[in-house]
């Protein structure tokens, strides 16, 4: 292993497993939120392709493929056509980071989770992008929104997680996984709090329901990706489920003892956790009603930041006097 | 072992490659139609009125101003979030009077109205 091209060799095939899972995870996904949807609103779902439908994303990706590509007359080409690219790129660059064992991670980073934190808001970037190009009124309103409000909750997603890298010491997933060795972090009240900021503020970054906003369809239609179709679509569908995973995964490693469990192996526990954490988060998709715009961005600047600066106060005060 | 910044640079090159290679089989054997009426923007079927870059709310502005501090404060904490426990009391008092100047920004854009919606 000490053959530099050896190395770069099992970073590839890390890679491709890398990239068949995001594929594969992301189609799961999809297959497993139409089926909860249906289940609560007492339907079935796809029941057709293939035992309880489970084929059916095969059959809509092959649909995606076959779509003609439409590019609206006036549209910022370059821009409309680079902005997939900028939310789907940065979801596969999250998961080098993501420790799903003790030893499944394609790389450590000492700044593992500022590195994951700061490639995923790079797709505001793309939404915005998306908006801005299609030349569209309900796009340019979408992404606006839709920037407005992910910008707004990066700020108490920030903090929260900074309660955690206060915990643990250090910027490394692994090192953070490792630190709750003694006792999960959600045990303790004050990580409590930003565990509940975390799981509202990244239900806000990824825009699902009840901060849809972006996609409010009753009023923009489809928000940014009003004009987008074929691929260039499925692209910012699965960049929404990649996103899904990629938070519910931080979520269970900074609070929820990432891989650790009573026996192992560890992989199974990780999983369970986050599958759990999207559950909880699909449940709640298909429960609750859309909030206003405006009571949004009030919850963001004027609850959660407040409680956050004062959550991080609370636990370096905790810490200091502890020693 | 590699450097980690080259870990970083293959994820980047993976998922470009990806999205690519999903619109280069879609460039391959998708259908080619274009008429005028595809083009047009959608806008629910009603014919549409002028352009769509038009004037948005300045709120817009205001809220990416005051996240650009925030993003960047919090960016400062991060480092002293890692060792103000080797540090002690003297670290923590200081990050009080830090985050204490901030709120004391976010009380200030509150009462402008800043963080009012409409």
């Amino acid at each position: 292993m000490n053959y530099p091209w050896m190395a770069l060799l099992f970073l590839v095939v890390k890679g491709v497993c890398i990239l068949a899972f995001f594929a594969v995870n992301a189609m799961f996904l999809i297959w497993l939120e139409r089926k909860v949807s249906a289940k609560i609103q007492n339907r079935l779902g796809p029941m057709v392709t293939g035992p309880h439908g489970s084929l059916q994303l095969i059959a809509d990706t092959v649909k995606l493929l076959l779509k003609e590509n439409i590019v609206p007359t006036e549209a910022d080409r370059f821009v409309w056509w680079l902005a997939p690219f900028f939310v789907a790129v940065p979801t596969v660059a999250a998961f080098l980071c993501i420790p799903f064992s003790a030893t499944w991670i394609v790389s450590d980073l000492n700044v593992g989770i500022l590195f994951i934190c700061s490639i995923t808001s790079l797709c505001v970037l793309g939404v915005f992008m998306a908006g801005w190009g299609s030349n569209n009124k309900y796009s340019l309103l979408g992404g606006m929104r839709s920037a407005a409000q992910i910008i707004s909750y990066e700020v108490p997603l920030l903090l929260s997680v900074l309660v955690v890298i206060m915990e643990a010491g250090t910027l490394s997933m692994q090192g953070i996984v490792h630190a709750q060795e003694v006792g999960w972090f959600f045990l303790k009240p004050n990580v409590l709090v930003a565990f509940l900021i975390y799981l509202i503020s990244a239900t806000a970054e990824v825009n699902r329901v009840p901060f849809d906003i972006p996609e409010a369809e009753s009023e923009l239609v489809s928000g940014y990706h009003t004009e987008y179709s074929g691929m260039k679509f499925s692209m910012f569908f699965l960049a929404e489920y990649a996103n899904l995973f990629i938070i519910s995964a931080v979520a269970a490693t900074l609070f929820l003892g990432g891989w650790l469990g009573p026996w192992r192996p560890s992989a199974v526990w990780f999983l369970l956790k986050v599958y759990g954490i999207i559950g909880f988060l699909m449940w709640v998709r298909w429960t609750l009603p859309r909030v206003r715009m405006d009571q949004m961005m009030a919850f963001a600047w004027k609850i959660l930041t407040p409680v956050s600066l004062i959550n991080v106060l609370v636990t370096g005060w905790l810490l200091v006097i502890k020693g | 072992m590699l450097p980690d910044y080259l870990n970083i640079i293959f994820f980047f090159i993976l998922g470009i490659f990806f999205v690519g290679a999903a619109f280069a089989t879609s460039w391959l054997i998708r259908p080619r139609a274009p008429s005028a009426a595809k083009g047009a923007p959608y806008e629910c079927g009603e014919v549409i009125k002028g352009n769509s870059r038009v004037q948005f709310n300045i709120r817009f502005y205001l809220v990416t101003l005051i996240f650009v501090i925030f993003d960047v404060e919090i960016l400062f904490t991060v480092p002293w979030a890692v060792v103000f426990r080797q540090m002690g009391m003297a670290a923590y008092l200081e990050m009080v009077v830090f985050i204490v100047v901030l709120a004391l920004g976010l009380v200030y854009a509150w009462k402008k109205g800043a963080l009012e919606w409409l």
